[in-house]
This record gives structure tokens, C-alpha cells and sequence, in this order.
């Protein structure tokens, strides 16, 4: 099992210290902004479990997110559920539907598992605004869901304590709770075995690996990830409507996948700012053209950052201490 | 000499700016300003579609910036050169709310105006309320932006699908007053708003002269089961309240079973291209269609002057933009009454002084047809909601009398 140097347990706990204390310095607004670029974290690192490390292409992991966000929502408004108890039931319900899909995915290799994903990216808009469901998901008008408010209210250091850095702290929380458990489970045996499958599916196989458990197990742990994100993206925005899941969202987190670099855990972070700041930047260089200029902004990080922005800042890292060389990157 | 002329020319240029703004600033009134409001600059948030699903509708937010372009290049609006952010959302209500909260909490705009689409409005409509920020002319038809006991901030520009209703109603009545009348809609919420505003336009005592009505689904395949119910019931008037592809479908169906009532539907379903020619002219002839503004591909406005002045002023603002498309004219007609609301308001520039005036409007647009207004109040909440009605004869529309 590869363990953390000392250098990275520090570069982490500094990370997670400057991530706390960001609400001292920043207005209520861009702590939206942060909370929105932790979910899409946890909604990129969970779709990287299932395609970077474990090769199955999924273009549809908008639709999980989705589930997840109207399972917290309905929970809220209709079974009275308390907010936070809604993530370890959307966890739980986009595990099961996970599963549900990965199974039948078996079958599918390659393009037709990324067809079938975009079907579902596809669908779920419109299953939401069909009628005998309306009742719950509200159609195309969408549903409301109030403000999660803070436990306590209180100021420190002048800055008043209240439900928006609440909410961002919970965020923060659960972001750093799914992170290390993804990189507990893919730094062992599981994530060997993930990558194995994806690399010589044969050879796995041969070596006594159940493919076909791994490779449903990983859908179903990669649906919860992206599903918990769905239901904090619920309660930071208190809003949703089958146009928030349209099929553009499931592109934005494979983009956010590749641009931040397949197959390690931290580089959803930076997949993440890219999907969040990227249109924002799009749009104010050009009104008449913002996806033309989103386009030429991604080809330019593409092709300078091949291996996404985290294997850039791993060639870096190699390139200033060749002394520790190693070809590892999770 | 020729410098003489220009000092002279100079001199009295300044002299008439002075006399044009001396009675401007008696007239305004101490000065108030509220947030994005100062002696040189008032600033105007929008969300609006540049990119995404409903891109196409973004050239709305373009003509806009293009208006306030020209406005500030003409000195701006009381002394103030008006800042209009509209920043890209790309149609999705999560990027709604990052973007209008960047332009309340960081911006500081005094409010927001003319954001696109329901989803979009309904997922800032809370935030903007509890704030006490207007949602000034919000882009959608739906109901819920023109409610004021629940949205005392919001309110609309277009028709809603109530208005709508309503209209066809007094249409029907006026041109039959002892019609026996079909209704047929969505089974949505705009179709249900739509059927709602119908019978408050019938009134209670014509309510029972509906003999038919029905709904329909989006993913049905046909409503031929309904048009033929509608025409056993005995109807002989029939609001058409179906999507673009339905409409074409029940033109055709009521031709040939030889169904022949007084046939209404609505804006969004009387585009030629996508309804009546796939429905066939021969059959779509008396056709009724209610509508509020000049479209520009409507030949009988190629000599107003107005549509001209449009034309030109596309020409020199926003040679990109397309000079048929409808969404321009509407785009620049939204501009102006924004214009003669910041106008009126001169220095009292406080959120709640722009609502009330955006709540008080009775001014004429020359884009709008013939007879219609804006005109709002603290109960009529949508800019424009009434409607004339055109019958299809020959190959176009025609514009009816009142």
C-alpha cells in the first residue's frame, strides 16, 4: 500500500487548513462559487473511479447526479427528512441505481457503454418532466427546497457565521470524507485490481479477478459519489428543474475528468475550477461566440496539458526532484 | 474662418447642453441612490442564454447591450452611462444563481433585469425577493413571476400563458358571443395556466358554453381521438392551445373530417414555416392567431417607418444579428421601456423606486401592434398583456380589425 511522504501529509493538511479558513477572506457569493467547485469535485472524482481507473467510459453521469439531487430534495419536501440526513440517503439510493446500471453495462464495452450512458444523460431531462411524475419532481418549472440554515450564529474575526459558510463548511466536510475514502480504496489492492481490469482485462481475469463484481461494484460506488454531489448541489442552489441536469452537465464532468487528468484522485479539484471558471471566462471574453471561445480555451489546455492539468504538475514535480522519480501518481 | 465657425459651433453646443440640463436636474429631485447607482454610472444585472440549450435566444441579450451602447454613447441616461451586465448562464438554474449572486453580492447592481427563461428566474426568484432586489421584466410566461403576494419583486415582460388565455376568450366571444367552445392544451402547467386564464376571460356566466375539454400529452403521438371528440360535442369555436407540431396536426385533422369552427391558437404556434406549411395552406385558411408585435418577416411593416428606423439602427448597432428574426425587435423594445423607466426615475435611483415605476408603466412602444400598450400596475404585473388576432388568408397573415 503506498502511503503519503511526509512533504505530501503536510501539502494536504495546509490544503485542507487554507480550505477552512477561506471564509475569513472571502464574500458570501464566491463561498457559493467554492461550494459549487467541491461538488463538481466529488461528482468528477467519482466519475474518474469508474473511467480512469477502471476504463469505463460513462457519459452520462448527469443523470446520477441528478438522482441524487432529487432524492434529497423529495426526502426534504415530502418525507420531512432533516438536510443532512439527505446525503447518506442519496448516497444510498445512487448506489443501488448504480449497481442497477452497472450490471446490464457488463455487457457493453467501449463505445456502446458510452452510448448507452448518453441514452440514460438523455432521458432522465425528460423523465423528469413527465407528467405521472410531476407531482414529486415538479416537471419543467422545477421545485424549491429551503436554505439549510446554520446550526449556530455567531461572528469571529468580523465576519458574521451564517448559513452560506455553514453550508460550505459542510461541504468542505463531505468533500474531504469521500476524498480520502476514494483514495483509501483505489491506493490497495482495489484500486491494483481497478486498473488491471482497465488495462489487461485478460490478464485480470486470468489471475482469478471477478471482473464482472469489480467492475459492477466500482458503477455503483462511482453513481454514489456523483450522486452525494447531486444532493449538495440541492441544497447549496435550493433549486432544481430537469434544465439544471440537462445533457451538457454530464459532458462538463467527462471535461472536467480529462482537463484535471484521469486516474488520480486529487486532479477532480482542478477538473472542477476548470468546469466552474471556464464558461465565466468564456462569456466575458465574447458574447457572440462564448462556446467557440470555451472550445478554443479547452483544445489550448489539451494540448499543452495532455495528461490533464495534475499530470502537468506531476512533470513538474519529477522535474525538479528527479532524485524521487517515481511513476505513481494517485 | 473655419476655426470662427467651429468655436461659434462649439460654443453654442455648450450652451445648449446647459439649457437642456438645467431644467433636467430641477426637475429630478434630491438624489437617492440605491446600490450600482452614482452621480456618473447606474448598473443593470442579466442572465441571459449566450451558450447552451437555448443559445439561440441569447441574440435577445445582445440587441440589448448593443441599445444600451448606443445610449451611453449618446451621454447615457440623465448624466449616467447605464452598465448592463449580462453575463452567460447557459440556460442552467445552478449557473443562474452563481451568476446572479456574483451580480447582487459583488457587482452591486441596482437590480436585474430581462433574464431569460423560466427555469433560469424560478431558480433566483427566492433570493431576489428576500432580498428585496426587482426581477424586472423576467424573459417567461409563466405565472408565477406576476403574483404579487408571493413575489412582491418580480414581475414580467411578455404575455403570460394566463393573459394568453384570457385573450382568446374575449377573441372568441366577441366574434361569437353564443359560441360552444372547444378547448384543448398541454396537460402541463403552462397549459393549465393557459386554461385558467381562458375561463376567467369567458367570465362565470359563460363558463358552460366549453362543451369540450381535453387535454393532451407532450409524448403523444396524435390528438386526432380529441379533435374528433371536440367536434361530436357540437363545438363551433375552438381554442387550439397545442405545441407548434400538434397544431399543424389539428389544422389538418379538422380540414378533412370537415370540422368547420372558428379555429384560435396561439404566438407561439402561428409560425408559418413550422405549422401552416406542414399543415398545408389550402387547410389553414381563416386560421386565428393572437399576437403583440411587429414581426419583422410580416410584410405590411416593410413601410412603417419605425420598423425601418429598426432596421437601420440594426444596420450600424448590430450588423451580426439577424434582421428577421422576431426575438431583435422584442430584444429592442425591451431596451427602450428599461430606458424610459431609469429615464422617469431621474436621481431617486432606490430599489424600490424602479419597481414601483416599472409598476406604474401606460406608454406606447412603436413595435407593438397597432392599439396595444405597455401598461402595468402593483396587480398587473406582466408588461404586455393583451393581443390582436390575425386570420390566415391566401399565403400570410392578416391583421383584424378590433
Amino acid at each position: 500500500m503506498k502511503k503519503l511522504s511526509a512533504n505530501q501529509k503536510i501539502l494536504a493538511g495546509v490544503a485542507i487548513a487554507a480550505a477552512v479558513a477561506l471564509p475569513l477572506v472571502t464574500p458570501d457569493f464566491r463561498l457559493f462559487q467554492a461550494s459549487q467547485v467541491l461538488i463538481y469535485a466529488i461528482a468528477i472524482l467519482g466519475l474518474n473511479l469508474l473511467t480512469g481507473y477502471n476504463g469505463q467510459l460513462s457519459v452520462g453521469h448527469g443523470a446520477f447526479f441528478a438522482v441524487g439531487a432529487y432524492s434529497a430534495a423529495l426526502l426534504m419536501n415530502f418525507a420531512g427528512f432533516p438536510y443532512w440526513t439527505t446525503i447518506p440517503a442519496a448516497a444510498l439510493i445512487c448506489l443501488v441505481v448504480g449497481l442497477l446500471f452497472g450490471l446490464p453495462a457488463l455487457k457493453l464495452d467501449g463505445h456502446y457503454l458510452a452510448l448507452a450512458t448518453f441514452a440514460l444523460a438523455l432521458a432522465v431531462p425528460q423523465l423528469l418532466k413527465y407528467k405521472a411524475f410531476s407531482k414529486w419532481t415538479g416537471g419543467a418549472p422545477g421545485i424549491s427546497i429551503d436554505k439549510p440554515p446554520a446550526p449556530f450564529e455567531f461572528d469571529i474575526f468580523g465576519r458574521a457565521f451564517n448559513a452560506d459558510v455553514w453550508l460550505y463548511l459542510f461541504t468542505l466536510g463531505i468533500t474531504v470524507l469521500l476524498f480520502f475514502c476514494a483514495w483509501n480504496l483505489v491506493r490497495g489492492r482495489i484500486g491494483r485490481t481497478l486498473v488491471a481490469i482497465r488495462d489487461q482485462p485478460m490478464a485480470a481475469q486470468a489471475m482469478g479477478v471477478n471482473t464482472a463484481i469489480y467492475k459492477s461494484l466500482i458503477f455503483g460506488v462511482s453513481a454514489l459519489f456523483t450522486g452525494v454531489a447531486g444532493a449538495l448541489n440541492a441544497l447549496t442552489v435550493q433549486y432544481l428543474a430537469p434544465d439544471s441536469f440537462h445533457m451538457f452537465l454530464s459532458v462538463f464532468l467527462l471535461v472536467g475528468m480529462v482537463v484535471g487528468g484521469m486516474g488520480a484522485v486529487p486532479s477532480a479539484l482542478f477538473g472542477a475550477v476548470v468546469i466552474v471558471f471556464l464558461p465565466n471566462i468564456a462569456g466575458s471574453i465574447s458574447k457572440s461566440l462564448p462556446g467557440a471561445i470555451y472550445g478554443v480555451l479547452l483544445i489550448l489546455l489539451v494540448y499543452f496539458m495532455p495528461k490533464g492539468i495534475w499530470g502537468a504538475l506531476d512533470r513538474l514535480r519529477q522535474f525538479r526532484l528527479p532524485r524521487h522519480r517515481d511513476t505513481g501518481s494517485s | 474662418m473655419d476655426c470662427l465657425k467651429r468655436k461659434t459651433a462649439l460654443a453654442g453646443a455648450v450652451l445648449a447642453v446647459a439649457l437642456a440640463a438645467l431644467p433636467a436636474t430641477a426637475q429630478q429631485g434630491p438624489k437617492r441612490y440605491g446600490p450600482g447607482a452614482s452621480d456618473t454610472e447606474l448598473k443593470i444585472g442579466q442572465t441571459m442564454s449566450y451558450s447552451g440549450a437555448a443559445a439561440s435566444y441569447g441574440t435577445f441579450g445582445r440587441v440589448m447591450t448593443a441599445y444600451f451602447k448606443m445610449i451611453n454613447e449618446q451621454g447615457g441616461i440623465n448624466g449616467r452611462k447605464i452598465s448592463l451586465m449580462s453575463v452567460d448562464d447557459g440556460f442552467s438554474p445552478p449557473k443562474t444563481v452563481e451568476m446572479t449572486r456574483q451580480l447582487v453580492e459583488s457587482d452591486n447592481v441596482l437590480f436585474i433585469c430581462c433574464s431569460m427563461g423560466t427555469g433560469p428566474n424560478a431558480s433566483v426568484q427566492k433570493y431576489l425577493n428576500d432580498r428585496k432586489v426587482p426581477q424586472m421584466f423576467v424573459l417567461s410566461g409563466a405565472t408565477r413571476f406576476t403574483d404579487a403576494k408571493t413575489a412582491p419583486w418580480s414581475m414580467s415582460f411578455s404575455p403570460t400563458y394566463m393573459d394568453e388565455g384570457r385573450e382568446a376568450a374575449r377573441y372568441i366571444i366577441r366574434t361569437n358571443p353564443n359560441a360552444k367552445i372547444a378547448l384543448l392544451y398541454q396537460n402541463d402547467d403552462s397549459g393549465k395556466d393557459t386554461a385558467i386564464g381562458f375561463k376567467e376571460g369567458l367570465g362565470p356566466d359563460r363558463v358552460k358554453q366549453i362543451v369540450s375539454e381535453q387535454t393532451y400529452e407532450a409524448t403523444d403521438a396524435t390528438i386526432d381521438s380529441q379533435i374528433r371528440q371536440a367536434k361530436a360535442a357540437g363545438a363551433d369555436a375552438f381554442f387550439d392551445n397545442t405545441a407548434a407540431k400538434f397544431t399543424a396536426q389539428s389544422i389538418r385533422i379538422a380540414h378533412d373530417i370537415g370540422w368547420k369552427a372558428l379555429h384560435v391558437t396561439t404566438t407561439n404556434s402561428s409560425s408559418i414555416a413550422q405549422v401552416l406549411e406542414p399543415a398545408g395552406f389550402d387547410k389553414s385558411q381563416g386560421l386565428v392567431a393572437g399576437k403583440y408585435i411587429k414581426e419583422p418577416t410580416d410584410s405590411q411593416w416593410d413601410n412603417d417607418p419605425r420598423m425601418k428606423q429598426w432596421r437601420d439602427w440594426m444596420t450600424r448597432y448590430y450588423p451580426e444579428g439577424q434582421k428577421t428574426d422576431w426575438w431583435n425587435v422584442y430584444g429592442y423594445m425591451v431596451a427602450e421601456t428599461l430606458a424610459h423607466v431609469i429615464r422617469a426615475a431621474g436621481n431617486d435611483l432606490t430599489r424600490e423606486n424602479i419597481m414601483k415605476l416599472a409598476l406604474s408603466l401606460d406608454v406606447e412602444s412603436p413595435y407593438l401592434l397597432p392599439g396595444l400598450k405597455i401598461q402595468t400596475s402593483p396587480t398587473v404585473r406582466s408588461a404586455v398583456n393583451k393581443l390582436r388576432y390575425y386570420r390566415f388568408e391566401g399565403k400570410q397573415w392578416v391583421l383584424l380589425k378590433e
